[in-house]
């Protein structure tokens, strides 16, 4: 018995004690399972499997610290009416807006952050971390770092900018069908039905295959395949909108369908639109990287996390864990907007479960 | 049950037309090109003569219409038309990695439903616990993450540290079943992961949803066991949304499959798929966009089928 391992059950059974004296039920069943847990873990894995979780429960407080601090930042810093719905974010959504905003930061000031360019080759293929290279070098000598938290600015940029423009057009669409109605209705609600009936990363290859790989396509792909369902919920929220007596009201007065549009219904269905942005920007996100993992994506020599990890996997079979990183960066920024997303539904629509 | 059988039958004409939709769409986006299919494929450099040869044995001469209706009779007796690049029969060189496919997904399907199905309804009978919350986030999680990560993360712990399972999941003909299991498990698992996650949190969505309803709460309130509320009460109508989300998923298996593929080099179709993509040959393009959209509307069509079968109110007409 190391002391670890005595101060590790030490603290687990003093603090499940504390929990179980002032009655917080949940925190004790919590600490006393994984202490029960631990038991077991203890005897299979050693020593070295009680190491594992302690640094998980560390990463996971740091991780709850992290948030916690910058949700109360972000409250101090804000307007009266915004601070008043931030108090009600839990933990999560707080560290799902402090990744973003890291990411954001990253992206924005990738020049500055990163210590060399994207495209420059500055030593040996797959050289291993030094004081220059913080992770390494890649396939070609590029600093992995470097080019990491260029993808940051390329990858999230690209995704970014194919999600505006679906939503653009599914909004735009969904809005005109619902007030619209009769034919211009029935004929998009088709074409989305079509659209939606294929398979996206197969719709995505087959578009791919036929007009090349450049950005712009890939953009205006993944667009055009993500949009039936942006499509889909605007107009079935407009649609509940538009048989308003206001609406009504603001016909009968001669506003034109535009007006509608912009004045009334876009004002009252915002809150469900904002949530569907976030859930749409994770389908295109994960949609481009796998585009980019197959090397039908964004093309080299741009930094890129999808191609990236596809251009390194040849490391993992050294027990390398770096080309994992930038997939790693994809499944947290992914992880973040959910977690945004979900606190946003929850408040927008009142769900309780 | 005169009912049930035209809501059927309807249901599967509509599916039979977005099927021929779908192929036209897959047909006519080639058309698309700028120029045509014979100077695409052979690139700017052709002579004159080449591209005019190319065109000729595509037939390129005749109306898109026609064409297409000749493809489309061809590929409903499996004939895909000769590939571009190899020059061998499309359908050759399908219908083996169809199978292989097929197994994989059969293969994560087999340990993915009755797995997520009990998680979620043991889930759904935690909920608003703390084991709720952790399962939410770690299945919150698998979700979000790209299938190459979670399929790296089980190729470096199990295959690189622990050499457990083999990373590339090469199969010959000449294997054992227990071979193949053991060669497959890692694609097998990786889809696994994602597909559970979902699955599971839409199965306690359901049963959540049923949970809330009165006639469950009277069930309760007469004293009948948790268990008993949740077999002979619940069960019977989140059959409906179960089957839905099970059939959603298993579409959703079979085109995770493709980058799956391509992380463990599996010999199936997603692979072959990236491949003719980046070599631009179209014939086998079309033919496995087609497979694709076909099994992704059929198991849609399935969900939409066994959704209206299992409802006990159009079972039991008043």
């Amino acid at each position: 018995m190391s002391y670890f391992v005595v101060t590790y059950y030490a603290l687990l059974i003093g603090a499940s004690c504390l929990a179980a004296f002032y009655k917080k039920r949940e925190v004790f069943l919590l600490l006393f399972s994984l202490t029960l847990v631990s038991f077991v873990m203890g005897i299979v894995g050693g020593v070295s499997a009680l190491t594992a979780v302690s640094v998980g429960a560390g990463l996971l407080a740091f991780a709850a610290g992290t948030s916690y601090a910058f949700r109360e930042f972000l409250i101090i810093i804000s307007p009266d009416d915004i601070a008043k719905e931030l108090r009600t974010a839990p933990l999560t959504a707080a560290f799902g807006m402090f990744v973003i905003f890291t990411y954001a930061i990253a992206g924005i000031f990738a020049p500055y952050i990163a210590p060399f360019g994207e495209a420059e080759v500055i030593s040996s293929s797959f050289a291993p971390p030094d004081e220059n290279m913080l992770l390494g070098a890649d396939q070609l000598g590029r600093d992995t770092f470097s080019r990491i938290i260029y993808g940051a600015r390329n990858s999230v940029g690209i995704a970014l900018g194919a999600t505006i423009l679906a939503f653009t057009i599914g909004a735009l669409c969904g809005l005109l069908a619902a007030t619209k109605g009769g034919w211009f209705d029935q004929l998009m609600g088709r074409v989305a039905d079509v659209i939606m009936s294929v398979p996206s990363l197969i719709f995505a290859l087959l578009m791919l295959s036929i007009f090349g790989t450049n950005i712009i396509v890939i953009i205006i792909v993944v667009a055009l395949i993500y949009s039936p369902r942006v499509f889909r919920l605007a107009r079935a929220v407009a649609g509940n909108i538009v048989v308003m007596d206001y609406i009504e009201a603001a016909k009968l007065r001669g506003e034109g369908t535009w007006y509608l549009i912009r004045k009334e219904i876009l004002p009252n269905s915002t809150a469900p639109l904002i949530a569907e942005f976030g859930l749409e920007f994770c389908f295109v996100f994960l949609l481009i990287a796998g585009l980019s993992f197959l090397g039908l994506g964004i093309q080299p020599p741009t930094a890129d996390w999808g191609s990236m990890v596809r251009e390194n996997a040849t490391l993992i079979s050294f027990g390398d864990i770096t080309p994992l990183i930038p997939a790693a960066a994809i499944a947290l920024l992914t992880v973040a907007v959910n977690f945004v997303v979900d606190w946003m539904l929850h408040r927008s629509s009142g769900l309780k479960e | 049950m005169g009912d049930i059988a035209s809501l059927v039958l309807r249901r599967l004409g509509l599916g039979i037309v977005t099927l021929l939709v779908v192929s036209i769409l897959i047909f006519f986006a080639v058309e698309l090109l700028p120029g045509d299919i014979a100077q695409a494929v052979l690139g700017q450099s052709a002579t004159e003569e080449t591209v005019a040869a190319l065109r000729d044995k595509m037939g390129l001469d005749r109306p898109a219409p026609i064409r297409y209706l000749e493809w489309l009779g061809g590929a409903v007796q499996g004939d895909f038309g000769v590939s571009l690049v190899s020059g061998d029969r499309v359908s050759e060189t399908i219908i083996p990695r169809f199978k292989n496919t097929l197994f994989l997904a059969a293969y994560a399907a087999v340990i993915a439903v009755p797995l997520s199905i009990i998680l979620g309804i043991i889930v759904a009978l935690l909920r608003n616990t703390i084991a709720d919350r952790v399962a939410n986030v770690l299945s919150l999680t698998a979700i979000s993450s790209p299938e190459f990560f979670l399929g790296y993360i089980l190729i470096l712990y199990f295959s690189v540290r622990t050499n457990y399972f083999p990373a590339l999941a090469s199969i010959r003909d000449d294997m054992s079943f227990l071979e193949l299991l053991h060669r497959t498990f890692l694609p097998a698992l990786t889809m696994v992961l994602v597909v559970t996650a979902h699955m599971m949190r839409m199965t306690r969505a359901a049963i959540i949803n049923l949970l809330a309803s009165p006639y469950i709460e009277m069930a309760r309130l007469k004293g009948a066991s948790p268990w008993t509320v949740i077999v002979k009460h619940a069960l019977p109508n989140a059959w409906a949304p179960i089957i839905n989300v099970v059939a959603l998923n298993l579409a959703y298996l079979v085109t995770g499959v493709v980058l799956v593929e391509v992380v463990f080099v599996y010999p199936g179709i997603g692979q072959l798929l990236v491949d003719a993509v980046s070599k631009r040959d179209f014939p086998i393009v079309q033919a496995c966009c087609l497979i694709f959209a076909a099994t992704f509307i059929l198991l849609n069509l399935a969900a939409d089928v066994g959704a209206i079968l299992t409802n006990p109110r159009l079972r039991h007409p008043k």
